[in-house]
């Protein structure tokens, strides 16, 4: 079997030793690392993510994956350097100023690293004038923020503000998520978009950069 | 009455239904081995290294008066401003499982190995909210060392800043009349707790229909929990 389907294979079902050592062996057959990555690693990621969305597999399976994909990418990420190979994208992920530590939101940075983004996580308890200054030193095109309290959801709509102050609403997309979000509460605030899992965080963030 | 109640690891670690339930994941679903053996490993490592302890304090229809409202950034009306004057009697309450597992979940996200970091954190939510629970029980037996309360009549519930209305900024004046650092729970400048597996908030006990509203607040309509309506049907007077 061609080796990068048995990588995506491998990688579907968690086991990271198997896809450590196959992209070791890609690695030295001279597949180049952007096609390892792409149609490997990104690839199983992707099944893995679709069947997240369709309720065939639960949280630990994806996380189970995520660490099968870092095993491989561990591998990869110097030789992406070298080729000087883009992201497809930089976001700037944090639970908002009060917040607590989310499970939720590190799964969104997972799926969006494996999905070929960068991400600058910047924990939780992230006070608004961070997202904005990060995102602007970073040059990332998107601010993911999560929120599990529905007293803390407010401080989403400060970071939408600061953006549109600084005038940076045309580079700097903005989408948000957590426990008790909703699409409703999104728009109220004027974020760009709204996230119901990392799956469609994944989806989302690809839609408001325009990549694919 | 202020006590500190002390709890051993095994008497609050969750059962495994109990954290795949928290993680979304239904009851008849087919999980592998793989992820059995996560779990089982996550609750291992819950059971070394938790370090479950609460402590309660009463306090009076008047003195929570002046607790609540905070800094003032509470939203109006809201169910526990409604609810705590009609109460027969309150205690505040906090509980922890301790530093050393929030050090460890933190550690596994970033070793990667992120299924046993979650599978962990799911735990220790559960096992803290468990203390909660013992929290709720010690209290109702200490109230019936003194009033011979019905149980079909009567409830307990929690309430916790953060939630349905009563602003994080509460947990300042909750932490300077209750004053849990003495049981290792601090409160750092935006009214996070620290360690993060800690619970905090106010046990209102009286009849039970004082615990019954409708969740029609302004805050209710963006809430996905709906944990209210669970309390609602819960006995909590064991």
């Amino acid at each position: 079997m061609d080796i990068l389907k048995q990588i995506a294979i491998d990688l579907e079902k968690g086991d990271s030793t198997a896809v450590h050592e196959l992209t070791r062996q890609a690695i030295g057959g001279k597949l180049s690392p952007r096609e390892i990555l792409d149609n490997g690693l990104i690839a199983g990621m992707r099944v893995v993510g679709e069947k997240f969305r369709k309720h065939e597999i639960f949280l630990p399976d994806v996380l189970l994956a995520a660490k099968a994909m870092y095993a491989g990418l561990n591998l990869l990420r110097p030789l992406l350097v070298r080729d000087d190979v883009p992201v497809i994208g930089k976001v700037v992920l944090g639970s908002v100023k009060g917040d607590v530590h989310d499970i939720g939101k590190n799964l969104v940075g997972i799926m969006l690293k494996g999905a070929g983004f960068e991400i600058i996580d910047l924990g939780h308890d992230v006070p608004p004038e961070k997202f904005v200054d990060t995102a602007v030193a970073e040059k990332a095109g998107v601010i993911g923020m999560s929120a599990l309290l529905t007293t803390t959801m407010p401080v989403m709509k400060r970071v939408v503000d600061l953006v549109r102050e600084r005038d940076l609403s045309g580079r700097i997309k903005i989408i948000v998520g957590g426990a008790p979000v909703t699409g409703d509460f999104a728009g109220q605030v004027g974020a760009d978009a709204y996230a119901f899992d990392g799956s469609s965080a994944v989806d989302k963030v690809k839609e408001l950069l325009g990549v694919d | 009455m202020r006590e500190i109640i002390e709890f051993s690891p095994d008497e609050i670690k969750p059962d495994p239904a109990a954290v795949f339930r928290a993680q979304g994941i239904p009851a008849e679903a087919d999980i592998r081995e793989k992820v059995h053996e996560q779990l089982n490993q996550a609750l291992d490592l819950f059971g070394e290294m938790a370090d479950p302890v609460g402590i309660i304090t009463d306090i009076s229809i008047d003195d929570f008066a002046a607790v609540y409202p905070g800094d003032g950034r509470n939203i109006e009306p809201a169910p526990v401003q409604e609810i705590f004057p009609r109460a027969d009697y309150l205690a505040l309450f906090a509980a922890t499982v301790g530093g050393e597992l929030s050090s460890e979940i933190a550690r596994l996200f970033d070793e990667g190995e992120f299924a046993l970091g979650a599978l962990l954190d799911t735990a220790a939510s559960e096992g803290v909210e468990t203390c909660g629970h013992g929290l709720v029980r010690h209290y109702a037996r200490y109230l019936r060392t003194f009033d011979n309360l019905s149980t079909l009549e009567k409830a307990i519930q929690r309430y916790s800043p953060g939630y349905c209305g009563w602003d994080m900024s509460g947990q300042k004046a909750l932490f300077e009349y209750l004053e849990p650092e003495e049981i290792g729970i601090e409160l750092n400048q935006s009214f996070l707790m620290i360690p993060l597996k800690s619970i905090s908030g106010v046990m209102i006990a009286g009849d039970r229909e004082i615990h019954e509203f409708r969740p029609t607040y302004s805050f209710c309509a963006q809430c996905q929990d709906k944990g209210c309506l669970k309390r609602m049907i819960s006995k909590y007077w064991d």
